[in-house]
């Protein structure tokens, strides 16, 4: 090639580049612009309120019918973004054109690579390869522990799972409990110790522990502060004594940057002295939660959740009508040549002949339909939680005017020497007179982020109403050196502030990251000499420390901690520190001088001296096997004294709210891609933290969904993106805590912003005042409610109880809906399993723990926001939320789960040119992955819009410690392959291997996917529908059974069971 | 006009003779690699760290399958002997073999042994080994006769196309259950008999469904 004629390509390619460069897609990282449309509010609000009927909209998009959601309706994937990096032109794409055609067979001609066995040395007792082993141990958060079993494969923990006799878990889980095993194998994890940015050891680091002490040893430690979180484990407690024995003077701190120290004033409030609240659900027929997200998070969540759903669930003996539907319902007729007679077979009368006389109806199990009931759930709260969607009523109310709310509700009930505001809220007579009509059978639930004065209303209606000991009871607080966190964090920074700190030791935490921003915590922690901090990720206090010292993971040390209801677990660790971390129990114990000592030596020492020696090993074996080493605290008496007559001012002006965010928390989850890519329950947003607004604020505010604000407060200012979000209350704004980190991993940095910045120590969790300001710009945000669309008039079946009992059959089939499910082909006999699920919409909470449960058992990849924000995200359940009625600021919001729904009719797989979707024996649509070649025709097909494509390799095959985490019964997919829901196939496998070894069927409950297993409300029951006795097949009975799009005739496995609602027919109708 | 010339007949003729054999030879070539001992590794032997004589073990001592493959009838995978159980016996006898230092090596120092796999399925496969011994599959139908192999090797393909033809008619190779260890076995002259009778009082289900193994 001669010179010129590279001079001619180079000016090719350049001109080529330049072309690329002008049509570069605006969404691309560096220049990001927001493409979504604006929504006229005010029209949308004129076209809801002319609509009649229950009207079900996903989304503003939606509602206005704009351009991306209509391209989303008519297109999985209407963006199509071109995914090279490189400028291709017409030669390069004729090269890998060719490249391509001459590879492509070649691919499959590669010798397998050498693989190596390395079997132990000493093979421990009970491993067996290819058999996980599970150990019960505890999840510590503040608000209590959640038990878990926790699978383990050849010693690495892959998953988590609810422990069935721990009272805070009852074998369901929570979000933060699934996704705690990704931040064990987290690459990002501060991995050594550290000393002024120098890799050093945990010998140096003893030494220097011991030097600080001996410096201070003259006036007893006076110089050495400890900042912990609240501490619950008793062993880390018996640490904090020794140390305060060994160095009197040394002064202990404690701040969770959103934890329950609302709760826990309000109890001293109330009773002069520290409690904890602990409900009983099952006994409660009418609760009102005042900013109570009780079902999803604040301690106690999963159990509650439970207990919940315990009342709400409804069963009635009303069989699904009309006849030749219930002969449809998967008749359950076994051949001559079913390998085992179906149990079911044997006790229903039956010949071969499919006619419908012969087989006998079987009657659906429950209550008869007059007895039916429900309990009632009011919410007030000013933004949507996923317990506000629960509710029967729901009120927003601006979080400050809570506490109004709470005392016109107290004077109503009649709690003494309370006055009420003198304009009460247009509910509060009913909902009293509901309570009031439910003495000793009611309970009203405060916010763990309303001020203490709501808390002790609250327990002064309680009390009032004869709750206590019913539905509420205390004991002894959980928390071992319960204090005000507010006046400790800032007692320790005066004294920083004041020279008097020499050594600061932080156990866990951001401080500097998550303190009141008033405090200027990070400035004032410059003043201490030796600033040591125990962290799990060098975040943005580790960065201002000395010394970082990596902290052990929860499931690989030991510990102990209580549940919600002072139930107390041994933390057991699952495997030895992957990066030699320690806990803040043994950094104590060294400075106590017990240096040396393992976590495993103190915990126990701390338990034989608590349960005596005797017989002390086999009471130990057993609460290691069983989770659980002391049961529940006793109730205390307590004597509720109402609080001051007087109520605090409101402010005027726009409220902001600050609330952790639904994923990330606090931000001590924000570097887990499970948790940020995990849809948040009400917005169904990923990636980011958002200003959510009503659309009433945001018309006045003049902002549209993704418009940069800058939200002033206290003369503090962050920016943040708008999202509208229909429920909230009007004049009120939200911001989430959690985001905005510059430090504490790849995931966590760099996204959102950051709502600390604004928050003061007078108003942690909401104040007056704010002002937002539009600045012109735009940020693209990952919303996937847009995405995977439907089109299904009536996805979501309601009905209130009374319009049930009138007539059962209107949330279930609508009538016609099968009758058009005739086909040409005779219907495929199953002879052994039949598999269905029944998703119970009536106590889902839209929590999320599915969804995360299912990521975790799958091996589903994380795939980023901005391929989120194409629809490519790759979670197999997903939750849709439905706004539903006719308000546009005040709607009912309504959530639905979608897995994959195994139609009997699959549309997927009558398209697929490679037969790598198809039907098993057994009723499974199967995906092949190592057939699939990636024409995505059966997604296009799919009405339900419940399959996945991997676009790239998102599954992360390169990272070493990821390599743990993963389920070995799982194939980790590959670029260009389809995939979806699979009832967790592997499970079926191994309970249908372990019964046939056994000779027997697999008996009812014995397989459950990681969705029903997660779920705390049992929404989600899986089974045989073959067999008539099992649980799935009663559900699916209930009348209230119903499949989604089934004038589709796909005739799916998973159904639904319509939603009841139990309101009050004094309210019914109001909102506000 | 004439534009090619007369002998272009010829060359033709033979340009289309040549041309189907040669796409006849790529094929045959692509066949005998995939199918042959170099792709397959059937009847490779690979090299080990000692090198281990099932023969030696199985046939002139008599020790059982299960003595060292412990795990075989209770999981997915038959398990590979923990250097403790080949210390079981040498810490007694061959002590001082020299062809045993590695094991012993191994023993004393805490680090395994690496073993390269003989029969290696692809990872999108889940094979059971359980809940094949359970329904009267005997280890020699899949791994040939071990017992006659001074060193091991892979005697079948492992390839679906021979899974699958199992999977479809296990009367074929179906046999007692007490005999699944038995690398002596031989068929009975009416296997067909037998195998129908086998297949029906073990319940053996013809697993054809894909997630049976893929998943």
């Amino acid at each position: 090639m001669n010179d010129n004629k590279l001079k001619d390509v180079q000016e090719h390619a350049h001109g080529d580049s330049l072309i690329k460069i002008t049509s570069k897609p605006s969404g691309a990282a560096d220049h990001p612009v927001s493409r979504r449309s604006n929504v006229n509010l005010e029209v949308l609000r004129e076209r809801l309120e002319k609509s009649k009927g229950p009207l079900y909209w996903k989304s503003l998009e939606e509602l206005a019918e704009t351009p991306e959601f209509k391209a989303f309706v008519e297109d999985e994937f209407p963006e199509r973004t071109p995914d090279w990096l490189d400028p291709v032109n017409r030669r390069t794409l004729l090269k890998v054109m060719a490249s391509s055609m001459a590879l492509a067979g070649l691919a499959a001609c590669t010798k397998q690579p050498k693989e190596l066995i390395v079997p132990y040395v000493r093979q421990p007792e009970d491993f067996v390869p290819g058999n996980p082993i599970f150990y019960a141990t505890a999840m510590p958060s503040p608000g209590g522990a959640v038990g878990l079993l926790v699978e383990s494969h050849l010693g690495r923990p892959t998953k988590v799972e609810g422990n069935p006799d721990h009272p805070g878990s009852l074998g369901s889980t929570d979000i933060w409990a699934q996704a705690s095993v990704l931040d064990l194998w987290d690459p990002d994890r501060s991995q050594v110790v550290m000393r002024y940015g120098d890799i050093s050891s945990w010998g140096t680091f003893d030494g220097a522990l011991a030097a600080a002490k001996e410096e201070s040893s003259e006036d007893g430690g006076a110089g050495i502060a400890i900042l912990s979180r609240p501490v619950v484990s008793l062993t880390l407690a018996a640490q904090v004594e020794a140390v305060k024995k060994a160095l009197p003077n040394v002064s202990f701190h404690q701040w969770d940057p959103a934890g329950r120290h609302n709760v826990n004033e309000g109890t001293r409030l109330a009773f002069g002295a520290y409690a904890n609240p602990v409900y009983d659900l099952t006994k409660a027929d009418v609760i009102v939660s005042l900013d109570s997200d009780f079902l999803v998070s604040g301690g106690g969540h999963v159990r509650y959740a439970r207990e919940y759903a315990d009342a709400r669930r409804v069963r009635t003996n009303i069989t699904a009508e009309p006849a030749s539907k219930a002969d449809r319902q998967e008749g359950f007729q076994t051949g001559p040549a079913a390998p085992f007679r179906n149990q079911a077979s044997e006790h229903v009368e039956h010949d071969d002949s499919p006619s419908p006389k012969n087989v006998v109806q079987a009657k659906a199990e429950g209550k008869p339909l007059e007895e039916t009931t429900q309990n009632r759930l009011y919410v007030i709260e000013p933004a949507y939680s996923p317990t506000g969607a629960s509710a029967d009523h729901h009120f927003r109310v601006r979080a400050s005017e809570v506490e109004g709310f709470a005392r016109d509700l107290a004077a109503a009930v009649g709690v003494p020497g309370i006055s009420g505001t003198g304009s009460p809220h247009h509910a509060i007579a009913a909902i009293a007179a509901d309570l009031k009509a439910h003495r000793g059978k009611c309970v009203v639930i405060v916010g763990e982020f309303q001020p203490p004065v709501v808390h002790a209303l609250g327990y002064a209606i309680n009390e009032a109403l004869g709750n206590r000991n019913e539905t509420i009871s205390f004991t002894q607080p959980l928390e071992a050196f319960p204090v005000d966190e507010v006046q400790s964090i800032r007692d320790l920074t005066a004294s920083m502030n004041a020279g008097k700190v020499k050594t600061l030791l932080i156990l866990g935490g951001n401080p500097v990251y998550d303190a009141p921003a008033d405090l200027n915590f990070g400035e004032a922690l410059k003043k201490v000499k030796t600033r040591i901090h125990l962290t799990a990720y060098n975040n943005e206090t580790s960065i201002v420390c000395q010394w970082q010292l990596p902290e052990a993971h929860f499931l690989e040390t030991w510990g102990d901690t209580r549940a919600y209801d002072g139930t107390v677990t041994v933390q057991q660790p699952l495997i030895a520190p992957l990066y030699g971390g320690k806990t803040a129990i043994e950094i104590l114990a060294a400075l106590a001088g017990n240096a040396g000592k393992s976590a495993h030596d103190l915990v126990k020492e701390y338990w034989t001296a608590r349960l005596g020696e005797n017989n002390f090993e086999k009471t130990w074996q057993i609460a290691l096997h069983d989770g659980i080493i002391e049961g529940r605290l006793a109730p205390i008496n307590v004597s509720v004294k109402p609080p001051a007559a007087a109520p605090s001012a409101v402010g005027q002006g726009r409220e902001i709210i600050f609330r952790p965010d639904a994923s990330v928390l606090d931000g001590s989850f924000a570097n887990n891609g499970w948790l940020q890519e995990l849809p948040k329950p009400t917005t169904k947003l990923t990636w980011d933290n958002v200003v959510w607004m009503c659309p009433s604020d945001a018309q006045q505010l003049g902002v549209q969904n993704e418009d940069l604000v800058a939200v002033n407060f206290q003369g503090r200012s962050v920016e943040g993106p708008v999202w509208i979000a229909p429920g909230h209350a009007a004049n009120s704004i939200s911001v989430q805590l959690g985001y905005g980190r510059t430090a504490g991993g790849r995931i966590a940095s760099g996204i959102g912003y950051n709502a600390y910045k604004l928050r003061t120590s007078d108003a942690l969790y909401h104040g007056t005042g704010v002002e937002i300001r539009k600045i012109g710009k735009r940020y693209p945000l990952a919303d996937t409610q847009l995405q995977h669309s439907m089109e299904e008039r009536a996805p979501i079946r309601v009905a209130t109880i009374e319009e049930y009992k009138k007539d059962p059959y209107y949330v279930g089939s609508r009538e016609g809906a099968e009758a058009s499910s005739t086909s040409l082909y005779p219907d495929y006999k199953y002879e052994g399993y039949k598999w269905g699920m029944s998703i119970d919409l009536n106590v889902c909470i839209g929590c999320n723990a599915c969804n995360i449960a299912c990521q975790a058992e799958n091996n589903i990849s994380v795939v980023g926001k901005e391929e989120t924000a194409k629809g490519r995200q790759m979670q197999w359940i997903r939750i849709d939320r439905y706004y539903a009625g006719n308000n546009l600021d005040d709607p009912e919001l309504l959530f639905q789960p979608v897995t994959c729904m195994m139609c009997e009719d699959a549309p997927c797989e009558l398209v697929c040119p490679v037969a790598a979707t198809v039907h098993s024996g057994d009723g499974l649509n199967q995906m092949v992955y190592n057939r699939c070649v990636g024409t995505r025709y059966c997604s296009n097909n799919c009405p339900y819009k419940v399959r996945r494509f991997n676009f790239l390799l998102y599954a992360d095959w390169y990272t070493k410690s990821l390599e743990g985490l993963r389920n070995p019964d799982v194939t980790v997919r590959s670029r260009g392959v389809m995939e979806k829901c699979s009832y967790c196939v592997q499970r079926i496998s191994s309970a249908k291997i372990l019964s046939e070894r056994e000779n027997r069927r697999i008996r009812d409950g014995e397989i459950i996917p990681a969705c029903a297993q997660a779920c705390p409300t049992k929404a989600i029951v899986f089974g045989d529908i073959n067999d008539p006795n099992s649980e799935v097949a009663k559900l699916k009975r209930q009348v209230r059974n119903y499949g989604l799009l089934e004038d589709l005739n796909t005739r799916p496995r998973t159904t639904y069971l319509g939603r009841l609602r139990n309101p009050n027919p004094d309210l019914e109708g109001q909102k506000g | 006009m004439q534009i090619f010339h007369r002998s272009a007949n010829s060359i033709s003729r033979v340009s289309i003779v040549a041309g189907v054999l040669l796409a006849g030879a790529i094929v045959a070539l692509a066949y005998t690699l995939d199918r042959g001992s170099y792709t397959t590794d059937v009847n490779v032997v690979k090299a080990q760290p000692v090198p281990f004589s099932h023969k030696h073990h199985v046939l002139d001592d008599g020790i059982d399958c299960r003595y060292c493959h412990t795990s075989v009838e209770t999981s997915a995978s038959a398990g590979i002997p923990a250097t403790e159980i080949c210390m079981s016996c040498h810490s007694q006898i061959w002590t001082n073999a020299e062809i045993l230092e590695p094991v012993r090596e191994s023993f004393r120092s805490g680090k395994s042994l690496e073993w390269t796999r003989v029969h290696d399925l692809p990872d999108f496969v889940y094979f059971n080994h359980s809940i094949h011994l359970n329904k009267g599959i005997g280890c020699s139908t899949c791994h040939g006769p071990v017992d006659q192999m001074p060193l091991m090797y892979k005697q079948n393909t492992l390839y679906m196309d021979w899974c699958i033809n199992c999977h479809r008619q296990p009367e074929k190779y179906i046999r007692p259950r007490s005999e699944v260890f038995n690398m002596a076995y031989e068929p009975p002259r009416d296997q067909l008999a037998l195998g129908k009778k086998l297949v029906a009082e073990y319940h053996v289900q013809k697993l054809t469904d894909c997630a049976t193994c893929h998943r």
